[in-house]
C-alpha cells in the first residue's frame, strides 16, 4: 500500500460574509516535496495558509495528517502535529543574536540560568545541517542581511522538527543573491524528507525549487502541474483564467497591437 | 599559525559587529570617566583623594539604585517618570511607619517597598493592559504619588531617622578593617575567573570556540587591577563602605537576572521586537508589567538610601533633580532609549559620570547654574551617541 502523504486537504471550504473564500479546495502535500502554491491577489492562498496553521478555522473540509482526519483549531495544534510556518514580514528581534532568536521562549535552562552554551551548540548544530553560512552566531540579527534573516527565521521554525514547513512567500522583499540563499535552504529541507508549502508569487522561484504548483484560482483548485513538465505559459494561464478571462481577451486599445 | 590569525580577524570582526551595534556602550562613558577625572584633578588636587572619592562612592548609591531599577523600563523601550516621587514617597513612609507609628524598622522597610512594587504593578497595568501611553501614566503618577507623600507627611514637614538605626547605618556605616575591602576584591575577581573558566571548559568540552587562556587570563587581571585599587582607595580612608557593597551586589544580581536567565531575555526580547515576542508565545502584558514593578520598587530602595543619607524624610525627599539624574544616569551609561540595549553596569558608569561632575564642581565651588548646564551637556552628548549609533546600526543592518 502507498504511503499516505503527510498532509492532505479534502473539500476545505470558507466564507467570510458573502464571499466564498475557498471552495471545495483539495492540496497533498507529501514528505520530500516541494509544492508551490500559486494564485493571483484574493485567490485564497493566505487563507488556506492560516486554515493549515490553524490560525482560522475552515468552515467544511477534512485535514488528514499522515492518512488519519485531525482537527487544527489553534495554532498549537498545528505546532504540535509538525507543521511550522514562517510569516512574511520576518519576526525577529534585531537586537537579539542568532542563538538568542532561534530560542526564544524556549530557552534552555540549568538551574534557572540560560544554558548558553548548548543553545549556541545545538544553533551550530542545526546551521551546519542545513548549510546555513551565517558569520557569527553571536552578532545581533540586525547586523545580517536580508536574506541571512529569513534563514534564521526559518532556521527557527525547524527547532521543533516539524515534518511540514509553510512558507508564506519568503523571498518577496530578497534581491536575487539572497533569494538564492533561501531556495537553497529550500532544497535542502526538501533533502531532509520534510514536506515543503511555498507560497509564491514569482515563477522563477516556482521553477527553480518546486515539485508541484497547485494554483487556486478564486478560492478554487485551477490545477495542478509537475513543474518540470509543465510550460510557464501554462501555469500563468491557470492563475489568471487560461485564454478565457478579460485580461487575454480583451480588445486592443489603439497603438497597443502595433506594439 | 594561520589557524590564530583567522582567530584573530574573527575576533576583530565580532568586536566590529558589536561597535556597529552598541554592544560597545561602555567605552564611551568609561573614556568619558576618565577624561572628567583628569580635568577635575588638574583644577583640584584633593578631587581623587581617598576621602573625596570615598564621600563619591557613598552618594552614588541612591540614585544609582533608582536608575537601575530605570534600566528595565527603558529596556523594553519605555520611560518611567514617576521614579522620584515614588522614591520620596517611599522615604516617608518607612519614616512615618517606623518614627511615627513605632513599626519596627526591618518591617517598615519591607513595607516601603511593597508600596513601591505595587505602584508599579497599578502603572504598569495601565500602560500594558489598559494601553495609555507610559509617559502619561507615569507623568500621572510624578504628581500624584507626591501629592500622597504630602499628605502622609501632613503638618510635619520632615521626620527625622534614628541616628543609630539600621537605615542610618545604610550609609553611614564602613568596614573600617582593610581585610574587608581587600577580601570583597579577590572574591569578585575569584567569581569572574571561575565564572570565565568554567564557561571556556564547557565550550572547549562541547568542540566550540571559545576564549583563550591568555585571554581569560587578561580581563582578569583588569578586572582585578579596578577592584583592587579601588579597595585600596576606600581603605586609605574609612574602609569599605556598606552602601557601596550593598549597590555592587544588587547592579551585580540584576545584571545576571537580565542577561542569564529567560525572564531578562524576554525583556530585551520585548524591547526588540514586542510582535516578534510575542508570536514565540512571551507574554508582553506580563513582561512590561514586572518591568515598571521592578522600577517603583528600586525607586523605594534607592529613596531610602537617599532618606538614610540625610537621616531625614521630608516634603523635598524625591524632588529636584533626582528623577533627571537617574535617567540621564542610565543613558550616559549607554542605555539605548529606543530599547534593547544596555545593562544595570551601564546605569553605574552613568551615575558615576554624573556624580563626579557634581562632586568635581562642588569642590571648585562651581555655582549650581553653571552644574546644570554641563550635566545637560553631557546628557546630550550621550543621547546624541545613541542615535548615531542606532541610525548606524539600521544602515548596516538593512544595506
Amino acid at each position: 500500500m502507498a504511503v499516505p502523504p503527510l498532509l492532505a486537504l479534502r473539500g476545505v471550504s470558507k466564507h467570510f460574509g458573502a464571499v466564498q473564500a475557498l471552495a471545495d479546495v483539495d492540496l497533498t502535500i507529501r514528505a520530500g516535496e516541494v509544492v508551490a502554491l500559486m494564485g493571483d491577489n484574493g485567490a485564497g492562498k493566505s487563507t488556506l495558509v492560516k486554515v493549515i496553521a490553524g490560525v482560522s478555522l475552515a468552515d467544511r473540509g477534512v485535514v488528514e495528517w499522515q492518512g488519519e482526519p485531525v482537527h487544527v483549531r489553534r495554532p498549537r495544534d498545528a505546532t504540535d502535529l509538525g507543521i511550522a510556518t514562517v510569516y512574511q514580514d520576518l519576526a525577529l528581534c534585531d537586537n537579539l543574536d542568532v542563538v538568542g532568536n532561534l530560542f526564544l521562549g524556549r530557552e534552555i535552562r540549568r538551574i534557572g540560568i540560560l544554558d548558553e552554551v548548548e543553545m549556541e551548540r545545538r544553533t551550530r548544530d542545526l546551521l551546519s545541517t542545513l548549510a546555513i553560512r551565517i558569520p557569527n552566531v553571536r552578532v545581533p540579527v540586525a547586523a545580517l542581511s536580508g536574506g541571512q534573516r529569513q534563514t534564521v527565521a526559518i532556521a527557527r521554525s525547524l527547532l521543533g522538527d516539524p515534518r511540514v514547513v509553510l512558507l508564506d512567500e519568503p523571498t518577496a522583499s530578497l534581491g536575487v543573491q539572497q533569494t538564492a540563499q533561501v531556495l537553497d535552504l529550500v532544497e535542502r529541507m526538501r533533502d531532509h524528507g520534510l514536506g515543503v508549502l511555498l507560497i509564491s508569487h514569482n515563477m522563477g522561484d516556482v521553477k527553480a525549487v518546486a515539485d508541484l504548483a497547485a494554483v487556486l484560482r478564486l478560492g478554487r483548485n485551477n490545477g495542478l502541474f509537475d513543474v518540470n513538465t509543465t510550460s510557464h505559459e501554462q501555469i500563468i494561464a491557470s492563475i489568471t483564467g487560461a485564454t478565457g478571462d478579460a485580461v487575454t481577451r480583451r480588445t486592443p486599445r489603439p497603438g497597443e497591437a502595433e506594439r | 599559525m594561520s589557524g590564530r590569525r583567522i582567530d584573530l580577524k574573527g575576533h576583530a570582526e565580532t568586536v566590529r559587529h558589536r561597535m556597529s551595534s552598541g554592544e560597545f556602550g561602555s567605552v564611551p562613558v568609561v573614556l568619558g570617566l576618565l577624561l572628567i577625572w583628569v580635568i577635575f584633578q588638574s583644577l583640584n588636587s584633593n578631587f581623587l583623594s581617598p576621602r573625596n572619592l570615598s564621600n563619591l562612592s557613598v552618594d552614588i548609591v541612591g540614585t544609582g539604585l533608582i536608575a537601575v531599577g530605570i534600566v528595565f523600563v527603558l529596556l523594553v523601550g519605555e520611560i518611567d517618570l514617576s521614579v522620584g516621587s515614588v522614591s520620596g514617597f517611599g522615604a516617608v513612609v518607612f519614616a512615618v511607619l517606623n518614627v511615627q507609628n513605632g513599626m519596627a524598622e526591618w518591617l517598615a522597610v519591607i513595607v516601603a517597598v511593597l508600596c513601591g512594587t505595587a505602584i508599579g504593578l497599578v502603572q504598569g497595568f495601565f500602560f500594558a493592559r489598559v494601553g495609555v501611553p507610559a509617559f502619561v501614566v507615569t507623568l500621572a503618577g510624578l504628581l500624584g504619588w507626591s501629592g500622597l507623600m504630602l499628605y502622609l507627611l501632613g503638618t510635619s514637614g520632615t521626620v527625622n531617622l534614628d541616628d543609630e538605626g539600621l537605615v542610618a547605618t545604610l550609609t553611614s556605616h564602613y568596614f573600617g578593617n582593610v581585610a574587608v575591602a581587600y577580601g570583597v576584591a579577590a572574591l569578585g575577581t575569584a567569581v569572574y575567573f571561575l565564572a570565565s573558566y568554567r564557561d571556556r571548559r564547557h565550550r572547549r568540552a562541547t568542540g566550540m570556540p571559545c576564549r583563550s587562556l591568555a585571554e581569560i587570563a587578561l580581563r582578569t587581571g583588569v578586572v582585578g587591577l579596578i577592584v583592587f585599587g579601588a579597595a585600596y582607595v576606600l581603605n586609605q580612608f574609612r574602609g569599605l563602605p556598606l552602601a557601596l557593597l550593598i549597590f555592587l551586589v544588587v547592579v551585580a544580581g540584576l545584571d545576571l537576572l537580565l542577561r542569564r536567565t529567560p525572564y531578562g531575555r524576554r525583556v530585551y526580547a520585548v524591547g526588540g521586537g514586542a510582535e516578534a515576542a510575542r508570536r514565540v508565545g512571551v507574554n508582553i502584558v506580563r513582561v512590561r508589567i514586572s518591568v515598571f514593578a521592578v522600577s517603583a520598587s528600586m525607586a523605594v530602595v534607592g529613596g531610602l538610601f537617599l532618606a538614610s543619607r540625610i537621616t531625614s524624610a521630608s516634603q523635598t525627599s524625591g524632588t529636584g533633580l533626582l528623577l533627571l539624574n537617574a535617567i540621564a544616569a542610565a543613558v550616559i551609561g549607554g542605555v539605548s532609549l529606543f530599547g534593547g540595549h544596555g545593562t544595570t553596569w551601564s546605569a553605574f558608569l552613568g551615575i558615576l559620570v554624573i556624580q563626579s561632575i557634581a562632586s568635581g564642581m562642588a569642590l571648585l565651588g562651581i555655582q549650581a547654574a553653571v552644574q546644570f548646564m554641563i550635566t545637560g551637556g553631557v546628557l546630550l552628548a550621550a543621547v546624541v551617541v545613541d542615535s548615531l549609533v542606532r541610525q548606524a546600526q539600521k544602515a548596516h543592518g538593512r544595506a
